[in-house]
């Protein structure tokens, strides 16, 4: 089992790596650093752009393999780069991560578990009212563009829930936590709670109507299968027998899916970031291929790279508990 | 004692039991709805089952005995609307709901299915599958339902149980998992099994060895078992009593001895007589049942066979015969036995004349082609395969491919074909013999060994050659609406290779119609789509197309294994008549061994990628002379019920070994009779030294250092 799991790595590793390559190289020839300071004023002297393009790596008069070796090397020896306001990347990824994780991770284990759960209870109950309700709404919500969701969600709070229950938990829809705030860390994670709950309502109301699709399809192809019958044949009721037998059969093609789309939900996320005023992954991804810079984006598909690596080798895992299938090796 | 059959409760009205009976089904109606109308599956079905008793129950796909079983089961779905009775012991089970119903699954009732492959949860352990049907119904701790899962494992014949009961449904094979789902079945020591065509989707060695093993579990537990299967052959060995189903409903019951040697039902006289015979030397006419089953919506009045059947008079497109006793004044048989019954308006005739398939049915028996009348030695080769090798590497990993061995799918196989006769080439699943053809058909260079077609070796051949052979050699698939492009119409599908060869196209049409004319189909189907026509049909028009280039060798794969016995007579006959007709060559791949004694001229039995023996068909048949041949032509069971009932099987045990690791020498010792006789020094050569086929008399080799003829059959 361990040996697989070390092959898997050494797959994904692999597959990290080309990503990363082909992202650093699709981002240094079709972003162009040296527009950032012609545009100033005064136009600083050719010879000192130079000099700043090639401190930074970012000169694209130096061919791109050389730039890119260079970026890889120091990226081996830990050194991701510098901004374009010359601050190291790495620094400022550390915090950003923890932003988008706290966002992503509550997002997509709810997400998850509430759409399995649906998935299921439509399946069951397949063409009643309740199955018909919930396709609906997870189709409406599918083809919501995240960002009119969001701006829905902010609505919805501003309007209704803050001001007509106001003894409740008052909703804050800009940032993580009130700047100024002090108090008992019970005070504080209040507060905090109290931020979280529109932009990881906004990752989980997607991520619901996504899972209960594929979940209400496995589960239904579980539902006509002979093993199904022969539990029953023993003597289990039906319900016993989707439960022990179907569920965990069905919950075998989730596991991959969650894994990955976990990994993917970063894209996803940034329009939830932006608009919740969140300083996570995705809002810096979007801003610095505004400002043309390089290194910034390839350490943001480093990061994405890096996650879905991490989300695979979880999927494999949680595949190989859930499947004795895939277990001997 | 008398019984009215059978018994109409529209109402649900309570009908006395009969005493004694186990299970007891009256007047059972089964409906379900669908898109284009309520479709009715059983359309009253009654009988009763005395404790111990086998019946069982004979029908082609669609006439409603799987549907029956279900309903006894109450395994449903819950758009199925029935009625009628269902008694088990006495008490009614028809209304009861998911919680008393499932008191007496797998405790008083089970049930074994037809594929193993699916029929067992693929995430948990076969012992906690089994524990867990222990546990359902009784009040034991979790170690004690281990222990009794092993012991039923070992019942069952599972070698190592205790070990193999943690291993999961993918470890075992077919078979194997087959006696998983028996051992499941007998857990509860119940008291009627129903077995839904368990050994159809076996090996026929396989098959031997789990009626076997059925036949093990009846002795332990008593129960009484209905047999479900489309196989008349299994039932003869069987079964006690035999109810033959058609359209949704009993058309004949009786003792096994009454259905097989007293047929009195049209549909049941031509369902034996489309049977080929393993066991005569005499080739027999076969008689095919044209047409197809009714669709069971909006089903006519009358007799549901009366579309196919040759006796049929006015009356019978009127009025539904009832399923009367067969001799007037006839004394039902001993306990539960309602005698021999047959619905048919004419069953009276056929009893007093005696009349048999033969008589019934159009039946015709094609000759050989003139070309065969010479000497095999002097007719020339159209086929020549020697020492053809086939492997393939076994790979693994996604990223990093490597090679982690190598399968021996074919391993140095000789036989050729001459002018004007069929070879057939048997085997079971992974033998090879799919590999054989498939390494022919593509007329490439072979790895090892040569193949040559019509005198031209297909190493070194170019582009242009290859076409050119390909005009004398067609092959017909298994499957005939895989192979059929479901978009055009049969014109066009005909036409497909003549316009590849630049045959102009006032020709096309006129060859269009003559090839169907060939195959039994008339012009008017020229126009009509894959979809409009049965599996028979279909089959016919994939071999129409094989013929369009009037090809001299024609490889057959399977090509009636996929059809319904009464169909599949039809199209061996066609197949027959063909080759005398227009002196065709085959090479006829098919694991049933009743169709090749019927067909071919010549057989090869292989195993793992090696001919085990070869010969003329009577030869290796009646004398066969390798171990496994005689293990192969015995598990076979005869439609026969006196002559299974006397044979002794030769039951192989085990499985067959890993392609990619055949065992040293001969590669049948790990399962070979003969082999574990032997004294040891004899041993040691089967061991060491691959046998080769050597030649037990003219036209007949077998590869067996002690090969000794044996009559099986
Ligand atoms: S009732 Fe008539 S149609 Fe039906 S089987 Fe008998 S003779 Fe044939
Ligand atoms: S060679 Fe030996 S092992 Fe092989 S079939 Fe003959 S007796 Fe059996």
């Amino acid at each position: 089992m361990l040996k697989f799991l070390l092959r898997r790595f050494a797959n994904y590793l692999v597959l990290v790596a080309l990503a990363t390559t082909m992202g650093y190289f699709l981002a240094a020839t079709s972003l162009n650093a040296r527009a950032n300071y012609e545009g100033r004023n005064p136009r600083p002297s050719q010879t000192s752009i130079d000099a700043k393009l090639n401190e930074l790596n970012l000169n694209n008069h130096t061919p791109v393999v050389k730039r890119f070796t260079r970026w890889a090397g120091d990226f081996v020896r830990g050194d991701m780069g510098k901004t374009f306001d010359e601050r190291p990347v790495w620094g400022e990824m550390k915090q950003r991560m923890g932003v988008s994780l706290r966002l992503l991770l509550l997002g997509s284990l709810f997400g998850a578990a509430l759409g399995v759960a649906m998935g299921v209870i439509g399946a069951v109950k397949q063409y009643s009212f309740t199955d018909h309700f919930t396709t609906a709404w997870a189709f409406v919500l599918l083809s919501t563009p995240v960002f009119l969701l969001a701006v829905l969600l902010k609505f919805g709070a501003v309007k209704y829930w803050n001001a007509h229950v106001p003894d409740s938990v008052h909703l804050y829809y800009v940032g993580e936590k009130n700047p100024g705030l002090t108090g008992t860390s019970f005070v504080l994670l209040r507060d905090r709670i109290a931020h979280l709950i529109l932009p990881t309502l906004g990752i989980v109301l997607g991520q619901v109507a996504f899972y209960s699709r594929y979940q209400r399809n496995s589960f239904l192809d579980v539902m006509g299968s002979d093993f199904l019958r022969t539990a029953q044949a023993k003597g289990l009721r039906r319900r016993t027998a989707l439960i022990k037998h179907g569920l965990r059969t069905a919950l075998i093609p989730m596991a991959t899916f969650f894994a990955y789309s976990f990994g993917l939900l970063l894209t996803g996320a940034t329009f939830t970031e932006k608009i919740f005023g969140w300083h996570g992954m995705g809002e810096w991804f979007i801003d610095s291929i505004a400002k043309n810079d390089i290194n910034v984006v390839a350490a943001v598909i480093v990061f994405s790279a890096v996650l879905i690596l991490i989300a695979g080798l979880i999927a494999d895992l949680l595949y190989a508990a859930l499947d004795p299938r895939v277990r001997i090796r | 004692m008398t019984l009215d059959l059978p018994a109409e409760t529209p109402t649900g009205r309570v009908v006395p039991g009969t005493p004694g009976a186990v299970l007891e089904v009256r007047g059972l109606t089964v409906s379900f709805p669908s898109e284009s109308g309520t479709v009715t599956a059983v359309r009253g079905v009654s009988f009763a089952l005395s404790p111990g008793e086998v019946l069982g129950i004979v029908g082609e796909s669609g006439s409603g005995k799987s549907v029956s079983s279900l309903a006894v089961m109450g395994l449903l779905p819950s758009t199925a609307r029935i009625s009628g009775s269902i008694r088990f012991q006495g008490k009614e089970l028809l209304g009861l709901g998911d919680r008393e119903f499932s008191e007496l699954r797998g405790e008083g009732m089970s049930m074994v299915f037809q594929d193993p492959l699916s029929a067992l949860t693929p995430v948990y352990t076969v012992g906690d599958q089994i524990a867990e049907a222990v546990r359902i119904h009784r009040d034991v701790g979790k170690d004690e339902a281990k222990r009794k899962a092993v012991e039923l494992l070992e019942l069952v014949g599972i070698p190592n149980a205790k070990e193999r009961s943690r291993a999961f449904p993918h470890e075992f094979s077919g078979g194997m998992r087959q006696r998983v789902m028996i051992a499941m079945a007998i857990a509860n020591d119940p008291d009627v099994i129903i077995a839904d065509e368990p050994t159809t989707a076996l090996d026929v060695t396989v098959q031997a060895q789990i009626l076997e093993v059925l036949g093990t579990a009846q002795e332990a537990t008593g129960a009484a078992i209905v047999m479900i299967t489309h196989d008349l052959g299994v039932i003869a060995g069987f079964a006690d009593r035999v109810m033959v189903m058609y359209a949704g409903r009993p058309v004949e019951t009786g003792t096994v001895d009454d259905i097989f040697y007293r047929p009195r039902m049209p549909y049941t006289l031509g369902l034996l007589g489309s049977l080929p015979r393993l066991d005569r030397a005499e080739r027999q006419p076969l008689t095919p049942v044209d047409g197809n089953p009714p669709s069971l919506v909006d089903l006519p009045p009358g007799c549901p066979f009366a579309p196919r059947c040759p006796m049929r008079l006015s009356v019978c497109l009127e009025l539904e015969p009832d399923l009367d006793p067969v001799r007037s004044g006839d004394t039902p048989g001993p306990g539960l036995h309602p005698g021999h019954r047959a619905a048919c308006h004419r069953h009276r005739e056929i009893e007093e004349q005696g009349l048999t398939a033969t008589d019934v049915f159009p039946a015709q028996l094609a000759g050989e082609p003139p070309v065969a009348r010479r000497p095999r030695e002097s007719r020339t080769a159209v086929l020549d395969v020697e020492g053809l090798v086939r492997r393939f590497p076994l790979t693994r990993g996604a990223v990093f491919r490597r090679t982690v061995g190598t399968v021996h799918a074919v391993d140095g196989i000789t036989f050729d074909i001459r002018e004007g006769e069929t070879l057939a080439l048997v085997g079971e699943s992974g033998c090879g013999k799919t590999t054989t053809i498939n390494e022919i058909l593509t007329l490439a260079r072979p790895q090892e060994g040569r193949v040559a077609v019509l005198g031209r070796e297909t190493t070194g051949l170019d582009r242009g050659g290859r076409r050119e052979i390909r005009r004398d050699l067609s092959v017909v698939f298994q499957d005939p609406m895989a192979s059929l492009d479901p978009r055009l119409p049969v014109a066009d599908i005909l036409a497909e290779g003549l316009k590849t060869y630049g045959v102009p196209r006032e020709k096309r049409a006129a060859r269009v119609r003559e090839l169907l004319r060939l195959v039994g189909l008339g012009p008017e189907h020229a126009s009509r789509y894959p979809a409009e026509f049965s599996g028979g049909q279909r089959q016919r028009i994939c071999i129409a197309r094989a013929l369009a280039l009037e090809p001299k060798l024609v490889v057959l794969d399977e090509p009636v294994s996929a059809l319904d016995v009464s169909i599949r007579a039809g199209v061996i006959n066609l197949l027959e008549q063909l080759r005398e007709k227009l002196s065709l060559s085959y090479l006829f791949v098919a694991h049933d061994l009743s169709v090749v004694r019927h067909i071919a001229n010549r057989v090869a039995v292989m195993y793992l990628g090696r001919i085990v023996e070869i010969g003329d068909v009577n030869k290796v048949f009646e004398t066969p002379a390798h171990p496994y041949t005689q293990a192969l032509l015995s598990a076979i069971p005869l439609p026969d019920p006196r002559k299974e009932r006397e044979r002794r099987r030769v039951v192989l045990e085990g499985d067959l070994p890993s392609p990619a690791d055949p065992p040293s020498g001969c590669r049948f010792r790990t399962r070979c009779p003969l082999f574990a006789t032997l004294a040891p020094d004899k041993a040691q050569r089967c061991i060491d030294e691959e046998p080769a086929v050597a030649s037990q008399g003219p036209d007949h080799g077998a590869a067996c250092h002690y090969a000794e003829v044996k009559t099986v059959l």
